[in-house]
């Protein structure tokens, strides 16, 4: 027994790494051993906590205290003042308007949040198999595999609504019976962790957080199917979450949890983890089935499905990472408890990266069927800087945008889908008022473009076409008619595309008009951009009647079109004009502002350039 | 690990090791760490209950601590705080009177009223 009376939790998720939570880690050992205390503190690197912008975050056990935005500098004080003489630093912790939270439980961000997925990101050391035991890890298992059939088993998943979390919603439990019920000698279990929406960081908090759950997950599906192998495919951006599945793999084998005989029943299983390259359309299964079979990353028509015939033709099941990580709860406290949260059709929890202007961005999980409003300005604690809230791009270049209108939306598989967006892997985009929907829809564009894997023409043509219609937009040569064609395009390439990349990628061009048209027809008929986002559809201007004439501006542009003096105050050469944005940055009276739309000079210019250009032909 | 009673045995040993970071907590011990605590020997005082804890294996035992209470002239000062029963604060303590506390009030359930200065909140 250890003589240990604090447990220092730090949160060594990737975001809080980034921000430096090594540094502070490497600092306690130092500060602990300088005074001696080394031996009554536990200092614990956990996953992801989710509030990442706090980061680096850590909680202090047994108080449960919470310090957030964490330096180097003040390691010295926390072990002084909070673990020598009991004391925590109130400057550390969380400030709510005039209160300072000081226990974890009670941070705002918190409230609205139930954990299953997540339960153990930010509670316990991932490298630590004893830990996992602890929180009650492989109990499912051995229950399973000692107690249950397989059929009991698919039953339990069946009963409790469990829906694919990788995006479509397709019924786990009908995935796993199809492959349950193939006579085979050999089968597969995939575990999808090829995430790759812009902005999604679901998949590696929940592998980096708690790597023992989804191998447990994964071993409970496999038990139910009659598979003996299974598969990590985990994108080889996510270095650490590859390094924690590894581990896991090696812990759970040297104790005699994986591998022959396991639980003393006939149930055999080995598990390997395959990376991927980086290519996106890699997250459609067949295109990873392929990856993992060695052959090129593209996507082969369905049917069959994998569940018929899958790697190396054999049936396999393809599970989300967030999926396989809602097992093991499901078996331990029960179908009917699962089911009794979320709505009628999309039963549990679903883990989200809210990500954007808003003000707690991280990871959180909300119970199915919570409003959008609850998330964004409950959990996400509203927009910086009170701005207005304009919209929310959901399931990333798959998904779609809702506006302030379906704030009271719930968030379930099927309202989502109705209103032009979609769950997706979860990826939450929060925008304000000075985005610009149609700059937002040509990012999402060019994302896809890019990661066409070129394979069939609908997503290889069509998608460049559609981004160059987009782009023309954005840079003032929009033509009537290009809204309908971006339609027509959008519903063509959804329809005859292959895999789902495809078949998707037009949704936030569609969602966009659908839901912001005007925004569309500004940049097209009044060549304006009103929240000045598009460079080519706004300008700047000196308002003479503030300018101070102190020449800064004039001084600072990189292409020198602003001329003027102290007494006829200055002015700028808006043909030369490159849209920098200098000036605006450096001016001190705040003289200078974005106007929407094109200048007259500009126009004129671009209209004499033509004619000269006519005439030279 | 064979069984689920395999199992069982590991979860035990590791939650004990987590307990910190759980509620199931019989006694807590408060150990005042402020300056003039510290001065006249509150860590020894807090290292003594840890080891002893320890040694005796006792699951269910917190050992925290706390800034400065006002009652310097009884440091160190300890309180002993249990679930549905009123605060023992003991002065003066030692590390031998720290063992005395362990067996007499923390294992048999009996105040060792020699040492204790204040009761209730």
């Amino acid at each position: 027994m250890s003589l240990k009376r604090i447990d220092l939790l730090i949160c060594c998720g990737s975001g809080c790494i980034s921000a430096g939570a090594l540094k502070i880690k490497e600092r306690f050992h130092a500060v602990l051993s300088e005074k001696g205390l080394t031996n009554e503190i536990n200092i614990i690197e956990t996953g992801c906590m989710g509030p990442c912008d706090y980061g680096p975050v850590m909680v202090i056990y047994p108080e449960g205290i919470f310090y957030k935005k964490v330096t180097p500098e003040d390691v010295e004080e926390i072990v002084t003042e909070h673990f020598m003489k009991g004391r925590p630093v109130q400057r550390l912790m969380l400030q709510d308007e005039d209160k300072t939270i000081a226990a974890h439980k009670e941070v705002p961000f918190y409230q609205k949040q139930v954990k299953v997925a997540l339960a153990n990101c930010g509670f316990i050391d991932p490298e630590s198999l004893e830990e996992y035991i602890a929180t009650g890890g492989y109990e499912a298992l051995g229950t399973a595999l000692t107690q249950m059939t397989p059929q009991q088993a698919i039953d339990v998943v069946k009963e409790s609504g469990l829906r694919g979390r990788g995006g479509g919603g397709f019924p786990t439990h009908m995935k796993w019976k199809m492959v349950h019920d193939r006579k085979e000698d050999q089968k597969y279990v995939i575990c999808n962790g090829d995430e790759g929406d812009p902005g999604a960081f679901m998949d590696r908090s929940l592998l980096e957080g708690d790597p023992h759950r989804i191998l447990e997950g994964m071993m409970l599906c496999a038990y139910s199917i009659g598979a003996s192998q299974g598969f990590f495919y985990i994108r080889a951006e996510y270095p650490l979450a590859i390094k924690r599945i590894k581990q896991a793999i090696e812990q759970a084998r040297e104790v005699g949890l994986m591998g022959k005989n396991i639980f003393g029943t006939d149930f055999c299983f080995e598990a390997e983890v395959r990376t991927g390259a980086g290519a996106f359309v890699c997250g459609e299964e067949m295109a990873l089935i392929h990856s993992i079979e060695g052959e090129r990353g593209n996507p082969t028509p369905k049917p069959p499905y994998p569940a018929v015939s899958g790697l190396w033709g054999k049936p396999t099941v393809v599970n989300n990472v967030e999926t396989l990580a809602n097992l093991p709860t499901i078996f331990v406290k029960g179908a009917k408890w699962f089911s009794s949260m979320g709505t009628e059709t999309s039963k549990g929890t679903k883990v989200f990266a809210l990500t954007g202007d808003i003000k707690n961005t991280g990871l959180v999980e909300v119970p199915m069927g919570i409003t959008l409003r609850e998330m964004i300005f409950d959990v996400g604690g509203g927009m910086i800087g009170g701005r207005d809230f304009k919209a929310v791009q959901l399931g990333g270049p798959s998904g779609g945008c809702l506006t302030a209108e379906h704030l009271d939306v719930p968030v379930d598989y099927e309202t989502l889908k109705a209103r032009g967006a979609m769950m997706g892997s979860g990826g939450v985009i929060v925008m304000d008022d000075q985005k610009c929907m149609v700059n937002v829809a040509k990012f999402f564009m060019d994302f896809c473009v890019d990661e066409s894997c070129g394979k069939c023409p609908p997503c290889r043509i069509g998608l460049k076409q559609m981004y160059n219609i987009l782009d023309r937009i954005t840079k003032g040569e929009g033509r009537e008619g290009d809204i309908e064609e971006l339609q027509r395009l959008g519903e063509t390439v959804s329809k005859i595309s292959l895999c789902g990349l495809g078949q998707t990628a037009p949704n936030p061009v569609l969602s966009t008009i659908r839901y912001f048209r005007n925004e569309y027809e500004a940049h097209i008929k009044d060549k304006a951009c009103h929240t000045k986002v598009c460079p080519d559809l706004f300008h700047f201007k000196i308002d003479k009647s503030r300018c101070i004439g102190c020449s800064l501006c004039s001084r600072k542009c990189p292409v020198n079109c602003i001329s003027g003096s102290r007494e006829d105050k200055y002015t700028i050469g808006q043909v030369d004009c490159v849209k920098c944005g200098n000036c605006q940055d450096v001016c001190p009276v705040k003289a200078i502002d974005r106007i929407p739309g094109v200048h007259s000079d500009v126009s004129a210019h671009k209209e004499e350039m033509l004619k000269q250009k006519a005439r030279e032909d | 690990m064979k069984t689920l009673a395999d199992l069982k045995k590991i979860r035990e040993k590791a939650q004990e090791e987590m307990k910190l970071r759980g509620s199931s907590v019989r006694i807590k011990i408060v150990v005042g760490m402020g300056t003039s605590g510290i001065a006249m020997g509150a860590r020894e005082v807090m290292k003594t209950f840890l080891e002893e804890i320890s040694n005796r294996n006792l699951t269910d035992v917190l050992v925290t601590q706390t800034g400065e209470k006002g009652l310097s002239s009884l440091e160190p000062v300890v309180d002993l705080i249990e679930e549905g029963k009123p605060k023992v604060t003991y002065g003066n303590m030692t590390p031998d009177k720290v063992r005395k506390v362990v067996v007499e009030h923390i294992v048999n359930g009996r105040i060792v009223s020699d040492y204790v200065v204040a009761t209730g909140n």
